[in-house]
């Protein structure tokens, strides 16, 4: 998206994680040890008596944070997105899920994006080890005004929350004041032969991909869908009903994340082909942020391919047992 | 609830607790014996002796909270809340059942007077201090209390709740730490040694009182003294016997996750009536 203004994620969030101290005083900020790349040190500076720096011990951050919601407050617990879901996956799971508590796990530097510090660092597995925990909402903002109004909304909305934003600047997308409806996708651009479901940084990806097909006489949709859990089925079924064959686009592993949802759903209600961009099957490596996206198949470019091969596949003559 | 203040009294209930651990765990042919009977003096001195709590005031901002991050301990936890009031007894007999109130461990949006589930080893301490700091920022007066198990002290999330509770200086919690020396596959000194056990939590900032965690008189001192610590946390250090009350349970690692058959449990009720 060439000429757009890019705007960070996570300057985003930690600006509106102190406007939202200001109204509400229950709610409370945990952060391990990175509040400076989270962007909570906004919210350490204006409320220090509400902000707990748990230093390097993500599992008793998450764990600490269910015991803040037990005891009525509303925590927003945050540190890289490897850390809140990998390292303290357990921790997501038995003390915040199982008895469906207050906690918002804001984390930062998803994906591949996070560039030069390597595999360690790089979550590619994380919407799929949130998406499989019951009582979760799972968010992938595709830019700053939406991570705004993400985390607006998740403040003001009961129940477990994993939100993902990331280091680097996005292309803005979404309006300034548009409210964030959990749950709900939505279509950016029309299209009649295929439909491509993206979030986060693939989203303006997806679009610069639409506008690519065009030129080539294919006619391409365009779908932000923010919310991976609870997914909106009754787009997604519309989608694939309309256009015959879907391509979903996503900075995370193809298998378990919004891709695997995607297909689930399809498979279940509308079977058409699905082509998953994504990473496949691999660690990352260090390098510049958009040297990887291109390195590891997450571009504007692989999508325009998947979309090739996924029309292809919807016009491939009729076969015993296909359904198109 | 109306507090009990006499040990011998306290002693009374502790016994009858032990009488509904018992049947409990024989009825459902699963859980964990050794653990809910060391932990149940302790729990009977907390709940009917100190604690400001009851079930007609469940959700009071100002009472105090018990953490059970020992969760297998569970069937000691609920003959407490049955006996408590705040469920009828006659669900001590559906435990670990399907659609039961009464999970194998304790589950919170299931079974009244379970502030937070647990069963996961290593993550109530942290709960609980999540719970205090919050009490703390509401100004409220009530005590966190969390029971862990020794074997639990294996968990390195333990140390890290420690250090945030010290760090914290929460002073309105107490831990308390049932060393009943065994755990699923032997003792704990030749599974994985913890000791100095004492000296840790005091190296990490705690205070610690160390008692006979049967001796009803010494518990009940023994929590006083804890909640009365000012600017840090405080670690009630109870020496217990896994199995107590039944000799033939009695420091015996088989226990741990073993139910009595109904011959042992004859046996056991007879030796608790003559108690």
């Amino acid at each position: 998206m060439q000429g757009v203004e890019k705007k960070s994620l996570r300057d985003t969030y930690g600006a509106i994680l102190a406007e939202i101290g200001e109204k509400n005083p229950n709610v409370v900020v945990l952060d391990a040890d990175l509040s400076s790349s989270t962007r909570t040190s906004i919210f350490a500076s204006k409320f220090p008596d509400r902000f707990f720096n748990m230093g390097v011990a993500e599992q008793d951050m998450i764990s600490t944070a269910a015991g803040l919601a037990a005891g009525g407050k509303i925590p927003f617990a945050s540190t890289f997105a490897i850390f809140a879901s990998g390292r303290a996956w357990e921790q997501v799971r038995q003390s915040v899920c199982l008895s469906n508590l207050n906690v918002k796990i804001a984390a930062s530097h998803g994906g591949i994006t996070v560039g030069e510090d390597g595999p360690s660092h790089q979550a590619l597995e994380d919407i799929a080890l949130m998406r499989v925990l019951p009582n979760m909402t799972v968010i992938v903002p595709c830019d700053a005004n939406e991570t705004a109004a993400a985390t607006r909304k998740i403040a003001s909305t009961y129940g477990p929350v994993y939100l993902r934003t990331s280091r680097e600047k996005f292309p803005l997308i979404i309006g300034k004041d548009e409210e964030f409806h959990i749950g709900k996708g939505r279509i950016l651009r029309h299209g009649s032969d295929v439909a491509i479901i993206a979030c986060g940084i693939m989203t303006s990806k997806a679009l610069d991909a639409a506008q690519k097909l065009e030129e080539e006489g294919i006619s391409a949709g365009v779908v932000n869908m923010p919310t991976i859990k609870p997914l909106d089925k009754d787009l997604i079924i519309q989608m694939a009903a309309t256009t015959g064959a879907i391509v979903t686009a996503e900075e995370h592993s193809i298998t378990g994340g919004l891709g695997s949802a995607v297909a689930e759903v399809v498979c279940e209600s509308e079977p058409v082909p699905v082509m998953r961009v994504g990473m496949k099957g691999k660690f990352g490596s260090s390098g510049k942020p958009d040297e990887l996206m291109d390195y590891y198949g997450m571009s504007a470019a692989s999508i325009v391919e998947a979309a090739h091969k996924a029309v292809a596949l919807k016009n491939e003559p009729a076969r015993n047992g296909r359904a198109r | 609830m109306k507090l009990v203040n006499d040990a011998g009294e306290l002693r009374k209930i502790a016994r009858d607790l032990r009488v509904d651990i018992l049947k409990m765990l024989a009825a459902s042919g699963s859980g964990h014996t050794g653990g809910s009977l060391s932990a149940i003096d302790i729990l009977t001195a907390l709940y009917f002796g100190r604690m400001n709590h009851g079930p007609n005031i469940p959700k009071d901002a100002d009472r105090d909270i018990f953490v059970l991050s020992k969760g297998h301990g569970a069937p000691a936890l609920y003959a407490v809340l049955a006996n408590c009031g705040y469920f009828d007894k006659s669900h001590l007999g559906t435990l670990r059942q399907l659609n039961s109130m009464l999970s194998g461990h304790p589950y919170s949006p299931s079974t009244p007077g379970v502030e937070v589930s647990t069963g996961s080893l290593g993550q109530g301490l942290s709960m609980a201090n999540g719970i205090a700091m919050a009490l703390r920022l509401d100004k409220r007066k009530g005590t966190v209390f969390c029971m862990m198990g020794d074997g639990e002290t294996q968990e390195g999330q333990i140390w890290e709740a420690a250090m945030t509770a010290s760090h914290q200086k929460l002073d309105n919690i107490v831990g308390i730490l049932d060393n009943n020396g065994l755990q699923i596959d032997g003792w704990v000194r030749d599974v994985k040694g913890i000791e100095p056990i004492g000296d840790k939590w005091r190296a990490f900032g705690w205070d610690v009182i160390e008692i006979d965690g049967h001796d009803m008189p010494a518990i009940l001192s023994g929590i006083d003294k804890a909640v009365a610590v000012k600017g840090k946390p405080c670690l009630i250090w109870a020496h217990t016997v896994k199995g107590k009350g039944v000799s033939f349970m009695e420091n015996k690692a088989s226990f741990h996750g073993l139910t009595p058959t109904q011959d042992e449990l004859a046996k056991a009720l007879v030796e608790l009536s003559t108690t």
